[in-house]
Formats: structure tokens, sequence, C-alpha cells
């Protein structure tokens, strides 16, 4: 299913009043596409990611969202992710006394619209939870609760490849990790990639997340909206100049 | 001069001018019926508690009591002579009027008795069944365990009934003991409840106050210990429905060295004018060092018109203690926790429900009873289908 954003414009409330985040945002993720968005902080890359899953905080003020001949804006969050979209979060929440199992588990039900086969899926959580190099007892934690920073995106790629959504929203999912976990999710999202039709939009701040992931597209995000898209080539110019061109292009 | 002498010196020095520790006294005349402008009766709504605080005639009783009988222990009710010894056997010297009414004038008291060295396989079970809420009555319970004995009293409350209740507990030195107080009670009940424990040498000693039913359901859960190195750990869950009121008040009275408490409350609350109050009451006296205490109350909002009061009181008297604290929190669901989980497919009420069991799930698990762990978790689920899921029914 192919993923259509145009002009989306989003504003999120302040103590001044409403401010305008996103300022015409215009992006086409056809399946089996990968588009890495890098940008400085602050240019609105976040808060794209949480306008497309539904996060009440986020303002839709213009624009649409489109994922095949769904209306994405018109759903509520839970419809969101059951018609077939997935959010990786930069900060996953704890929810203290729930179990990892429990809560994958319900989730699987809640997207399948059934609950999964016992044996196949205690098998595919394992499998799923080993080749992000999470301990079996993983299951029996609370969701996110005293995880290091590593086994929260580990567990968000678990999720992804266990709830096998459409498009895959990928929030800074390499901020705070090191070289070993940045590759073991990776190879997490590689596998998924691999799939038939899959979208990924893939946030980051830094190119490093590439080296192992190379996306198709590469957009460049300043102020609110696309300021220039092109190949992979982009990101190395990225790498080797930085923001600074956007930011302040009379210096450029 | 052995330890146990020498803190029973200390603490017949150790007067201490603290509200948590009013002057107690067996006479009933010097208990004058509260107004409701007391410090400690200013939650409670007294109109509601037909008189028990008050005086209330202990009419001839209309709720039931069976139990089971493990091997190893023995129950019994006794009265006369044999029932007297047991008052104040916990140390209790009333500081309310009707918990010295029930030590003067309740004719039986309920026994439960588990010897020395006595390792009890399965939990003793008392059910009390109330029949008759016009009934105003009142009850005494002494449990004694002797030392390094192994024991899990639960005290299950159903019906409807008008009941004011001492329990006494006397924990024997190196004794491993839990006593759960299931307050399951019809829409109707008014239960005004003390429940004192002396924990002794080396103990350890878990009470669980479980309160879902009852119009009207006051417990206290006091606290003292009988030499060092005791430990208690204060547990309680409540869930309130409209209009009810659930009062749970501790008192961990740390009048030994190297003492530890641990207290854990949670509760959530629902519709119109259902009302919970925590109080929290810890008390460190001079003779306490290298003591460990930490109090928690933890209350879920789940609709509007309910009202959650929370007061954790900690007093201090000397700083040679290993730790002292206390967490207290209301609040509605986390709007972040909700997101997660509906982004995930999970829908809205879904989402409620997960977080709500999540919510008392730990606690459960620590009261560590598993015979009564699914029946606490149904309880749960039946609570919100009353409210919170009520469109999923």
């Amino acid at each position: 299913m192919k993923l259509v954003i145009t002009d989306l414009h989003v504003t999120v409330e302040t103590e001044d009043g409403p401010k305008e985040i996103l300022k015409g945002v215009t992006l086409t993720i056809n399946e089996g596409e990968t588009h890495a968005i890098m940008g400085p902080n602050g240019s609105g890359k976040s808060t794209l990611a949480y306008s497309i899953a539904g996060h009440p905080k986020y303002t839709i003020t213009g624009g649409s969202v489109t994922l095949g001949d769904q209306d994405v804006l018109a759903m509520s969050v839970d419809e969101r992710a059951r018609a077939g979209l997935f959010l990786a979060m930069q900060y996953p929440v704890e929810v203290p006394g729930v179990s990892v199992s429990n809560f994958l588990r319900t989730a699987k039900t809640a997207i399948d619209g059934e609950a999964p086969k016992l044996r196949t899926w205690v098998k595919d959580v394992n499998a799923a939870l080993q080749q992000l190099n999470l301990d079996p007892t993983f299951g029996t934690r609370n969701v996110n609760e005293g995880f290091s920073g590593g086994e929260k995106k580990r567990h968000e790629i678990a999720q992804l490849e266990l709830l096998d959504p459409q498009v895959a929203v990928l929030d800074e999912t390499d901020s705070g990790l090191d070289i070993d976990a940045l590759k073991v999710v990776s190879e997490g999202v590689n596998r998924f990639r691999a799939r038939e039709g899959k979208g990924v939009l893939l946030i980051t701040h830094y190119t490093r997340i590439l080296r192992y992931i190379e996306p198709d597209f590469v957009h460049v995000f300043v102020d609110g909206k696309v300021a220039e898209s092109g190949g992979k080539e982009l990101a190395d110019a990225l790498e080797a100049n930085g923001y600074d061109k956007y930011l302040n292009p009379a210096s450029a | 001069m052995t330890v146990t002498e020498s803190v029973r010196s200390a603490l017949e020095q150790d007067k201490v001018e603290s509200h948590l520790n009013p002057v107690g006294s067996f006479d009933v005349a010097d208990h004058p019926v509260p107004t409701g402008r007391e410090e400690i009766w200013r939650f409670t709504p007294l109109k509601r508690l037909k008189g028990l605080h008050a005086d209330a005639e202990f009419m001839p009783s209309a709720t039931s009591c069976t139990w089971n009988t493990p091997a190893g222990v023995h129950i019994e009710g006794v009265s006369g002579e044999e029932a007297r010894t047991l008052r104040g056997i916990s140390g209790l010297v009333p500081n309310t009027r009707h918990a010295a009414r029930i030590l003067a004038e309740v004719p039986a008291t309920l026994l439960i008795d588990v010897p020395a060295d006595t390792e009890v396989s399965e939990p003793v079970v008392v059910d009390l069944h109330g029949e008759d809420v016009a009934v105003t009555e009142a009850g005494h319970v002494a449990m004694r365990f002797g030392a390094h004995s192994k024991a899990i009293v639960v005290l299950n409350h159903t019906g409807s009934s008008t009941v004011a209740a001492v329990v006494e507990i006397v924990v024997g030195d190196g004794a491993d003991v839990t006593v759960v107080s299931i307050q399951d009670w019809a829409d109707d009940a008014v239960h005004l409840a003390h429940h004192q424990a002396l924990v002794g040498r080396d103990a350890t000693y878990k009470h669980a106050a479980i309160s879902f039913g009852g119009d009207l359901v006051r417990m206290d859960a006091n606290v003292t210990y009988d030499g060092p190195g005791g430990s208690a750990e204060l547990l309680g869950l409540y869930f309130a429905d409209a209009g009810q009121h659930i009062e749970h008040r501790i008192f961990a009275d740390h009048n030994a060295p190297h003492t530890k408490s641990n207290a854990i409350y949670k509760g959530a609350l629902q519709g119109d004018k259902a009302h919970t109050v925590w109080v929290g009451n810890v008390l460190i006296r001079k003779v306490a060092e290298g003591i460990e205490t930490y109090e928690e109350n933890r209350n879920l909002v789940l609709t509007d018109g309910c009202r959650a009061d929370s007061i954790p009181n900690l007093e201090i008297e000397t700083g040679e203690i290993e730790g002292a604290g206390h967490a207290s929190a209301t609040a509605r669901f986390d709007d972040e926790q909700l997101f997660y989980l509906q982004s995930r497919g999970i829908s809205e009420k879904e989402a409620q429900r997960l977080v709500v069991h999540g919510f008392f799930n730990d606690l459960i698990r620590k009261v560590g009873v598993p015979s009564i762990e699914e029946r606490l978790l149904s309880t749960v689920e039946a609570e919100l289908a009353k409210n919170v899921l009520k469109e999923l029914f």
C-alpha cells in the first residue's frame, strides 16, 4: 500500500497559542520503497511521525494523508495501526504491570482481528526476540519498564517484525544506540524491508544508520517541510557538509 | 542486659509527643464519641457508620463465620475469661471508642492459634458472610503465631453487615505470617476495622487489605515491633465505585531497632462520589536506629466526580536510620501510555483495561497467595466492566 502525504500542515498548542510546525509536507512512499528523512533538531521530523500516527497533541490544519485508498486522518490512532501503519518511537512508553508477551499478543490480536494460533505465535515471538538479541525472559518483563535504551529500540523492531504493517515510520530509531545494537536493529528493519511491498519512512538526525539501511530516497527536512530530495548521495553530502547550507543559506 | 530488655527500658523513657500516637486506654469512658473534627476522623462520613463509632448496640451476630482447619492450626470461638485474656495481646491499647468498646464488651473471640515451629501448608480461610445489614454488631479476632511458624490467614468478608472489628495479630520471633483481609461486601455493608500486629524479633509479617465492596469500609492496619529485626509489608488494593467510601490507614510504629516497614497501597476510583482515603503514618522512635521504611500510595482516577485523599505522615525522631521515604500519586490515565498501546492497534477501551490490570498486577503478585490471585484479577475485571469497559459488554 502506498502512503501519500499531501501538503500537510500541523500545529501544536503552545502558551502563546497554536504554533505551526509542519508547513506543507508532500511525500509519496510507494510499495517497496525506503525513504530517509534527515534534518536538524527542531525541523519537525518527529512531528511528522507522530502526526501520521495520530498523536492527540498535534492538530492537522491542512492537507491529507492516505494509505492505499484510505483516509488516514479520519481514523483513530488504533484504526491507523490496524490499517497498516506502524510507528517505532524514539521514546517508547513504560506500561507498568503489563508484560511484553501479553502486550504483543494483545496487539497482534487487535491487528489481525483474531487471536494468533498459540503454538506458532510463541515460536514467532521467541524467534523475533532472539534475532534482536533479546533474552527469552524478555517476554515476562513489563513493557519498557527498566529497559535500557537499546532494549527499548530492539523491542520496537521486534514489534515491527511481529505486527507486520504495510508502512513503518521509524522515528530516530538509531538514537542512543551503540554500534552493535545499531547493526542488530538495522538487520531487523532490513528483514522487514525484504518482505513484499513494505514501505519505510526512516527519520534520523545522523547518516550513520544509512550505512546499514540503504534508502531509495533521501529528503532533507528543514523548518517544517522538505527542502531538498534526492538519492542516497544526498546523505553523503550531508555527512560531509552538515545542515549549515539549509539553516544559513547566506553563508553557503 | 539482653537486647530486648534494653529496648523495653528505652521505650519506657520514650515519651513521644506525636499525634500519631495518642495515649490509649482500655476504659471506654476515656474515649468521647467522635464529632468528625478529630484528625483521625476528619475524612470518615460518621453518619454512614450507623453508630459503630459511637454507641450502637452490639447485637447478636447476623454474620455467619466458617473456616477450614489445615493441619497444625487450632481455631475456635472462645468466650468468658479465656476471651478476656486475649484482649490486647497484640499490645493494643485502644485509642478509639469503638476499639475500647469491642475489647470491653464483645463476649467472644475467634482464636486462631498456630504453634511454634509449625508450617501450615495451605491458607486458613475464614469466611464471614453478613446476613442482615440492620444488625449492628462487633467482633474480636486473635491470631497467635508461634516462634518460627509459617502461615497464611485470609479473612474473607462478603454479604451485608454493619460490623466493627478488632483483629489482633501476634507474630512470634522468626515467624513468617501473611494476613489477608478481603472486603468483597455487598453495596450496603458498613465495616469499621482495626488490625493490630505485634511483630516479633526477626519475624516477617505481611498484611494485605483488599477492599472492593461496601458502602463504607474503614480499616486501620497498625504494626509495632516486639524486638529488633522484624519486617512488615503492608499492602492494599481498593476499587471504589460511585458513592462508596473506602478508607485505609496504616501506622508503622518503629519502636525497635533494625526493623523494616514497606507499605504499598493502590486504588482505582470510578463513578460519582467515589471517595478513597489513604493515610500512611510512620513513626521512627529515638530507639529505632538502623530501621528502614518506605510507603507508597497510588490512585488511578478513571472517571469524573471521584475524590482520592492521600496523606503520608512520616515522623522521624532519630537520624540514625537506613532509609525512610514515601511517595504518593493520584492521576488519571496517562495519555502517552494509551497512545503507545493504541498505536499498536489496541482499541482505547482495551488499552485502558490493560493499564488498569497492569496497575494492580504487581501488587496482586506481591500478596503472594496463588489461590486468591485469580479471584482478585477477575474482581478487578468485574469492577472495570461496571464503567470503563461498559460499552464492551
